[in-house]
């Protein structure tokens, strides 16, 4: 049984289907009179967040309200970290409030991994770095499972699906979540970036790598764009946004390349004509605004999961 | 008898186990309180049959069966899940939730009756009408169950009853139903441990 939830690679099969199968009952709560559930009265979950963010917070933020918990948001800006107070011993005076679950997002690869040696409480990784973002990646997983499969069918993984993440893989938490996460549920994975935006140990990761972004389009049945994240880019990884955009932007051209059922995906925030053209993030294909609302649900099943029970079974 | 083994995923040790229901005295009981709901709500209009899962669900669908056979119109029916709800949640490792369904035209204003094969404590159609609350406003709730073993913790009574079953508390009520443990029975057994 796992208390913490750090990265998608510590997830076996059947724990990851039954966090997807728990927000798929989640998900008829939205579409209810009364958007809450008495669930998790008296427990705090603090947001502790070192990093920007709008969706993963409130999304967060939603989850846990939806579920009756108490809800602590913190965010780095103005409060004592600017005086210099490390990461243990905010976590240790947050915890010393009553906190049941700290959800962490840190610029710092594996803080939430240190987080969790020093609290008592779950961690719920948000973010770390360019580790790992593992709710993301269990809310596209869900999207995927929600838009490809036949209506009525319930259950199960991702078998054969075949997906290709497109971009800035090498400063993607989103896509490490993502292929740990959708190699588990059974999906073939296919990362196509530039050289330069590679990972250097990809070849040990369960993925089939490509450089040639249209051969890639009429074999795909789920295309995720990446964000091209410059503020993270401390060389030039590409000549110039025109020549990027060019050979691995998603356009209305490459969208038609694509199979009839396929969708598109993208995390967000987008960067709107770089990685992505605003008529394809706007066409019935995308699934950007379903992903954010599958948030909400994928998060309360694991806040449910996570601290609704004696133990976690996760 | 092949009553007499436990159904699947049934590992504890109890020692014997004996039929107290049959499958024909399940079938005669559950036609009864289909009788009886059609009866209580003037031929079943604005009825509305919730099973509780696991094993209410198969028995809310063949009463709602019933009810049409005796009357001639359909009778709505579906599924509550009321684990998000119950008070125990915090004595036992979270649990995966089961389907809800609710008919298309919701519960407000209608009759609910919520269906369960046994009633024990009351907590869990405790945890059922809240549930309901969330839902919608029934015009009234009312409780069909297949066995009453008694040992009721709250206040709360069925209206409808398949079989009165005086247990001691060490006993072990347990419902085999054809949908979901392929064969109908009721058996009662002994065992050291609390079973609820």
């Amino acid at each position: 049984m796992k208390r913490h939830l750090i990265s998608t690679g510590d997830l076996t099969r059947d724990e990851a289907v039954l966090i997807l199968d728990t927000a798929a009952e989640l998900a008829s709560v939205a579409g209810r009179p009364i958007r809450k559930l008495p669930t998790l009265r008296g427990r705090t979950v603090v947001n502790l967040f070192y990093e920007d963010s709008t969706r993963t917070r409130t999304s967060f933020e939603a989850a846990a309200k939806r579920l009756s918990a108490d809800v602590i948001n913190f965010s780095a800006k103005g409060s004592s970290v600017a005086k210099g107070e490390s990461l243990k011993d905010t976590a240790l005076t947050l915890e010393a409030m009553g906190a049941d679950a700290i959800v962490v997002r840190h610029p710092a690869s594996g803080a939430p991994h240190r987080l969790a040696e020093w609290v008592t409480g779950s961690v719920v990784n948000a973010g770390d770095g360019t580790h790992e973002h593992p709710t993301q990646a269990l809310l596209d997983a869900f999207t995927m499972r929600q838009r490809l499969r036949a209506p009525g069918e319930r259950g199960g993984g991702l078998d054969g699906v075949k997906v290709t993440i497109v971009g800035d893989v090498l400063h993607s938490r989103v896509a490490r979540s993502n292929v740990l996460l959708l190699s588990t549920l059974g999906a073939e994975v296919t990362l196509v970036a530039p050289p330069t935006l590679m990972p250097f140990a990809v070849g040990a990761w369960p993925v089939r790598i490509s450089y040639d972004f249209d051969a890639e389009l009429p074999k795909s049945d789920v295309v995720m764009m990446l964000r091209v994240q410059q503020e993270r880019m401390t060389a030039a990884y590409f000549p110039s946004v025109r020549e990027y955009r060019r050979r691995y932007g998603l356009d209305t051209g490459r969208m038609a390349l694509l199979p009839e059922h396929a969708i598109v995906m993208h995390p967000g925030p987008m960067n709107r004509g770089m990685e992505i053209a605003a008529e394809v993030a706007d066409s019935p294909r995308s699934t950007i605004v379903a992903q954010v609302a599958n948030g909400v649900t994928v998060r309360m099943a694991v806040l449910y999961l996570m601290l609704g029970g004696a133990e976690e079974t996760l | 008898m092949c009553a007499m083994q436990p159904g699947p995923g049934y590992e504890r040790k109890t020692q014997a186990w004996k039929a107290v229901l049959t499958p024909e005295e399940i079938r005669r009981a559950l036609s009864r309180i289909a009788h009886e709901i059609l009866e209580r709500t003037h031929g079943g209009e604005g009825a509305v049959l919730l099973g509780i899962p696991t094993r209410g669900v198969p028995l809310a669908r063949r009463l709602a069966e019933r009810m049409r056979e005796f009357e001639g119109s359909p009778v709505a029916h579906g599924s509550l899940d009321v684990t998000m709800h119950r008070d125990d949640l915090r004595l036992r490792p979270a649990r995966a939730l089961q389907r809800t369904e609710i008919p298309t035209d919701g519960i407000d204003g209608k009759t609910v009756v919520l269906v369960d094969d046994v009633l024990y404590s009351g907590r869990t159609i405790r945890a059922a009408l809240e549930a309901l609350n969330d839902l919608g406003r029934p015009r009234g709730v009312q409780l069909a169950v297949l066995v009453d073993r008694g040992h009721r913790e709250l206040p709360i009574r069925a209206d409808y009853v398949g079989k009165n079953l005086p247990t001691a508390q060490r006993e072990v009520v347990r419902v085999l139903l054809e949908e979901t443990d392929g064969e109908d029975s009721v058996l009662l057994g002994t065992q050291g441990g609390d079973e609820r």
